[in-house]
């Protein structure tokens, strides 16, 4: 039946899977994507949305280098929101609330209009490895298919392990089968694996629910999207959430079932992200909190079913229905499904390269949770650079890698491989050090330039850059060169209580004073007139209200982003013997000679290795 | 061992003494050292010695003997170094000294670098870094990338001051980043009283021990004072009565003192050095020019500055005495200054009056009255030197900072808390003021280990209920 070698093959087709196939076949190579269920592809299998704080700013880089989750996000949105606006531009983050089925549907048809692409469905069940040389995959049926190439993405289906209560189940979402083989060959190949925890909430009947009782929560007024191409559209309609509240009541009855908890019993020993939660978990950490909000979310345009954000459990589905059923306007609800949580094995992803290739095979790249982390966002990226990185390897190219300040997806990988993870990794802004450079409003000035050099993005996406670039720093020195006087600008400086000018000034100086935005600005004659001459849509001029207002933290920001570039051009020897270094810490010798980093300023990242253990390393390297 | 050269150097200080050591350190330290020594008493070869003996013996190149020496043997790995270390105990003249480094860098020897026997100790695990101080300043002054990263542990003192103060900034650097990356979710918001008073606690702190660097500094140098005058107001009469000895050039013509002198003194235990210049009067001496050159660089140098001038010439020239001491004053604002009217002796008591009174209006210097050649009024000038120097941290047994590198990482963090400061008046974002926040970690890192941004998140995790 596969009678010619792929250039890739993608195992797996979530987030990550999706990506990385649409990657490799759009740079040109042969890609087939093979999965257990090909009904089920680009699966929300957690909350109905995509981006937010940090996986937004994710969401725009994706986008900007040629990947499809922004546009997806797009098509299949049903609320959208820039979350943050209140903060510096860094901060502000989309964030959709996504019709669930139409995801899935939109990724699929998107997949089938990409030209390189075959599909299959069968379970993988293990790798063809040939002197530590991917050639291929084995399914379960037997069937041998070659490739140069083989990217996993197997989520949570690696020997996955579904907690209900005191029942469990294999299964790699609720309703399907675990994958297994795998991890088993691969541990014999030398890999180290471990297992990961995390769950979900129940979904209920929306028909169920008094919404009355609920605060809603409506979309943005004035709707943006992800996309930075004009092939989507902002939204003109919007479905809203609603915002509920646990109980004393409501913990009680939870508390209730914590005998027949697997997280307290000792059941479930793997390790669950601590930034979301179960509500079990919630309630014994911080028992003080007499109250938790619940985000009620609905799972499409037309479907009734609602999906519980924050009551994420794994507790015996009885008690999730007695307490849920005590919260306020819940009264009447009816279950879909209950919460759960599952187990998976994850690889520690200090076992890989910058490129997601792993250190012990050549040819096998890993993506998404397979890597420890959690979340659509940090897959897709993932995914993304792994398909990048799996074409330019058969193409024999140079590798794709993206430096920490160039993107979240660079902090992301970096993080991984460097410091590896022990719970399911999700991205914080916080996580970057130079967050006011990777922001959602730059990441195509920052990207698509290098999208468009791999074959990626398209020759439209970078004109449209460009232009928006142009025309933004035009507009930029409009206000540096353009003086306002004093009649004009004064009248509008008072409404504001901002000191007045005593003589005329360039523009610049006046927009670039904190309580001063882009309304007053316009206000003056000759702005608005630039405008409307220039023909300058809201995303330009946008950017140009960031440049001038933000410039200086942005300049600073830059300028400790240079710093660090300096120890990432301080490579370290491939290989490197670091047991010989006596006066380092044995902790930082071992660390170091099991990650191998590249250069001076990712070994700083390692964990363990202290600041001490760097200069003995610099001083041996002669700097 | 990583070097295979062996490097050999003075180890005592440069000049001649009663005894020089010369040390040479690595694999060959011991064979070299040998063929070039011969033993008084036997024929025994230094090369069979046991570690930590010591042999008398003379230095010997070819067959003319350099000097009478004693020879202390150290066998790897327990020596200096860790390596095999050779120290020559020699007469001290400068010409034996470098006819015995010369002969051992003719027989195989390499010129240690600065810092390079240090550096090696370091490297062969026979010294941690905070001990050897050293050899970071040496990696620092290498190359500035590395020494952004080389920073060196802190030993003892403020730095658990800094400590304790960095976790508190970094317990709110979490709330800050808190209200950032969970926005969404209900979480408390870091209050910005608090944060205010946590920033001017921190700000305290820091200029306590910025302050003290010049209090440490006195204590490994002496306080630098300037006494800066026209020629012939009798600075060199000053400088001798607060010596009570004859060390300056004393003349009447104007100008003698051409080159700076320094001279030391201690009052009330601190010591002082005291830079004499030459004036800044202008002129188209070209000698007397270059000596004003001279002034102004020292008056950069000193933490003090004397403004001497004749009270007796008051009269007649105060006007331009007045432009002069504005002049330093615009060119040194930060520095504390002090005016002196010398040679009162020479006035009546109506003049002391006057020149009283018209020095009293020169806003924010203060002056004084004495006369050096009666030593009257000297005592007062101590007391008011005294004045100048925040004794207040020696007095209370407090820490004190020394380290220049420390009192930079401390100056540059109170630079970023003033930014924050700053931030919190004017409603900063908080996203943006958490540069500033992260920069003064950074420095406050400099000092006490590390921060990365998974303290922040650790301190999050552990402290907030978050994730929906």
């Amino acid at each position: 039946m596969f009678n010619e070698v792929y250039d890739v093959i993608v195992v797996g087709a979530g987030h990550a899977g999706s990506e990385a196939a649409a990657a490799a076949a759009n740079m040109g190579s042969k890609t087939l994507l093979v999965t257990m269920n090909l009904q089920n592809i680009a699966q929300m299998s957690c909350n109905p949305a995509m981006g937010g704080i940090a996986k937004g700013q994710i969401v725009r880089e994706i986008d900007a280098l040629g990947g499809y989750s922004g546009i997806v996000s797009d098509t299949s949105a049903i609320q959208f929101k820039m979350l943050n606006k209140s903060k510096g531009p860094a901060m502000w983050s989309p964030r959709v609330q996504s019709d669930r089925m139409r995801f899935a549907e939109d990724w699929r048809l998107m997949l089938e209009n990409t030209p390189n692409l075959d599909f299959y469905q069968e379970m993988v069940r293990g790798l063809l490895v040939n002197n530590g040389k991917v050639e291929g995959v084995v399914t379960s049926l037997g069937i041998q298919i070659k490739a140069k190439s083989v990217v996993l993405t197997n989520g949570t289906f690696l020997n996955g392990l579904i907690h209900i209560g005191d029942k469990n189940f294999g299964g790699g979402r609720a309703g399907e089968k675990a994958a297994t083989g795998i991890t088993e060959q691969l541990v014999d190949l030398g890999f180290e694996s471990g297992r990961m925890k995390t769950g979900t909430p129940p979904r209920v009947d929306g028909r169920s629910l008094d919404f009355s009782k609920m605060v809603e929560q409506p979309g943005d007024e004035n709707p943006d999207k992800f996309s930075y191409l004009d092939i989507t559209k902002p939204l003109t309609q919007q479905r809203s959430c609603h915002l509920a509240y646990t109980s004393e009541k409501v913990h009680d009855l939870l508390r209730d079932g914590f005998d027949r908890s697997p997280m307290f019993n000792g059941r479930i020993k793997s390790l669950g992200p601590r930034y979301c939660p179960s509500i079990e978990d919630k309630i014994n950490r911080f028992a003080d909190k007499d109250r938790h909000q619940l985000f009620v979310e609905p799972e499409g345009w037309n479907t009734v079913e609602y999906y519980i954000n924050g009551f994420s459990t794994s507790l015996p589905e009885d008690v999730q229905f007695k307490a849920l059923r005590s919260v306020e306007g819940f009264e009447n609800v009816k279950f879909f499904r209950p919460g759960y949580a599952i187990e998976y094995d994850y690889f520690p992803p200090t076992q890989l390269k910058h490129t997601l290739e792993t250190k012990l095979v050549s040819g096998l790249f890993f993506a998404g949770q397979i890597n420890g982390t959690t979340g659509y966002e940090e897959a897709a990226s993932q995914g993304l650079m792994a398909g990048i990185n799996a074409a330019l390897k058969v193409q024999e190219r140079d590798e794709f890698i993206l430096k920490r300040d160039e993107a979240y997806i660079g902090v992301l990988i970096d993080d991984l491989i460097t410091k590896g993870t022990k719970e399911p990794y999700r991205m914080f802004t916080s996580r970057a050090e130079y967050r006011t450079l990777l922001r959602q409003d730059n990441a195509d000035l920052r990207l698509t330039p290098k999208g468009y050099e791999l074959g990626l993005a398209s020759e439209k996406r970078l004109k449209r850059m460009e232009e928006k670039h142009e025309q933004a720093e035009k507009f930029v020195e409009f206000f540096q060169n353009t003086s306002v006087t004093t009649g004009e600008i004064n009248p509008i400086l008072e409404s504001k209580n901002s000191s007045l000018m005593k003589q005329q000034d360039k523009m610049f100086k006046i927009f670039a004073r904190p309580n001063i935005d882009i309304e007053d600005m316009k206000k003056i004659e000759s702005v608005s007139n630039y405008i409307e001459e220039h023909n300058l849509d809201n995303e330009i001029i946008e950017q140009t209200e960031i440049q001038v207002k933000y410039s200086g933290y942005i300049a600073k920001e830059k300028n400790n982003a240079d710093k660090l570039t300096r120890l990432e051009n301080i490579r370290i020897p491939d290989n490197f013997d670091y047991s010989k270094l006596k006066s380092m810490s044995m902790e930082a010798r071992e660390k170091l000679n099991k990650i191998q980093p590249v250069t001076i300023s990712q070994a700083s990242r390692v964990s363990g290795v202290s600041p001490a253990d760097i200069s003995v390393l610099l001083v041996y390297l002669g700097r | 061992m990583i070097y295979n050269d062996t490097i050999v150097a003075l180890a005592t200080a440069s000049g001649a003494g009663a005894v020089a050591i010369i040390r040479l350190s690595g694999k060959d330290a011991i064979k070299i050292a040998a063929d070039n020594f011969k033993s008084v008493k036997s024929q025994k070869s230094l090369s069979d010695q046991k570690t930590h003996t010591i042999h008398l013996g003379h230095i010997i190149d070819e067959n003319r003997v350099i000097d009478q020496v004693l020879v202390s043997v150290f066998k790897n790995p327990n020596s200096y170094t860790g390596e095999d270390v050779v120290e020559v105990s020699c007469h001290g003249s400068v010409y034996i000294q470098q006819e015995i480094i010369q002969l051992f860098l003719r027989k195989g020897c390499r010129m240690a670098n600065p810092g390079e026997f240090t550096l090696r100790a370091f490297l062969n695990g026979k010294l941690d870094l905070s001990q050897a101080e050293a050899v970071a300043d040496l990696i620092a002054s290498d190359n500035e990338a590395s020494h952004q990263i080389a920073m060196q542990q802190m030993r003892g003192g403020f730095s658990s001051e800094i400590a304790k103060l960095r976790e508190e900034l970094l317990n709110f650097a979490s709330l800050i980043e808190l209200e950032l990356d969970f926005a969404e979710e209900d979480v408390e918001f870091a209050d910005r009283t608090q944060f205010k008073d946590l920033v001017d606690r921190i700000s305290f702190v820091l200029k306590r021990l910025i302050d003290s660097f010049a209090v440490g500094n006195v204590i490994k140098n002496g306080i630098p004072v300037a006494i800066v005058g026209e020629p012939n107001v009798g600075k060199s009469t000053l400088l001798n009565a607060l010596l009570n000895e004859e060390r300056a050039i004393v003349s009447d013509i104007a100008g003698t003192t051409r080159d700076t002198i320094e001279d030391e003194l201690v009052i009330n235990g601190i010591g002082f050095r005291f830079i004499d210049t030459a004036g800044i009067r202008d002129t188209k001496d070209v000698v007397e020019n270059i000596g004003i050159k001279k002034t102004f660089e020292k008056i950069e140098q000193a933490q003090v500055v004397v403004f001497l001038f004749s009270a007796n010439e008051f009269k007649t020239q105060s006007e331009r005495l007045i432009v002069e001491v504005e002049k330093i004053k615009n060119k040194f604002p930060l520095k504390p200054m002090l005016i002196i009217a010398n040679k009162v002796d020479q006035l009546s008591e109506e003049e002391k009056e006057e020149v009283s009174q018209s020095l009293n209006t020169i806003q924010h210097i203060e002056a004084l009255m004495i006369s050096a050649q009666n030593n009257e009024g000297v005592e007062d000038l101590k007391d008011k030197l005294i004045g100048f120097v925040n004794t207040g941290a020696l007095n209370n047994n407090e820490t004190i900072v020394t380290n220049t590198r420390h009192y930079d990482a401390l100056l540059k963090a109170f630079e970023e808390i003033q930014k924050v400061k700053y931030g919190l008046e004017t409603g900063l974002s908080g996203d943006l003021m958490a540069i500033d926040i992260r920069q003064a970690l950074y420095h406050f890192g400099e000092i006490t280990g590390e921060i990365t941004s998974d303290d922040l998140l650790g301190n999050i995790f552990a402290n907030f209920c978050i994730g929906k």
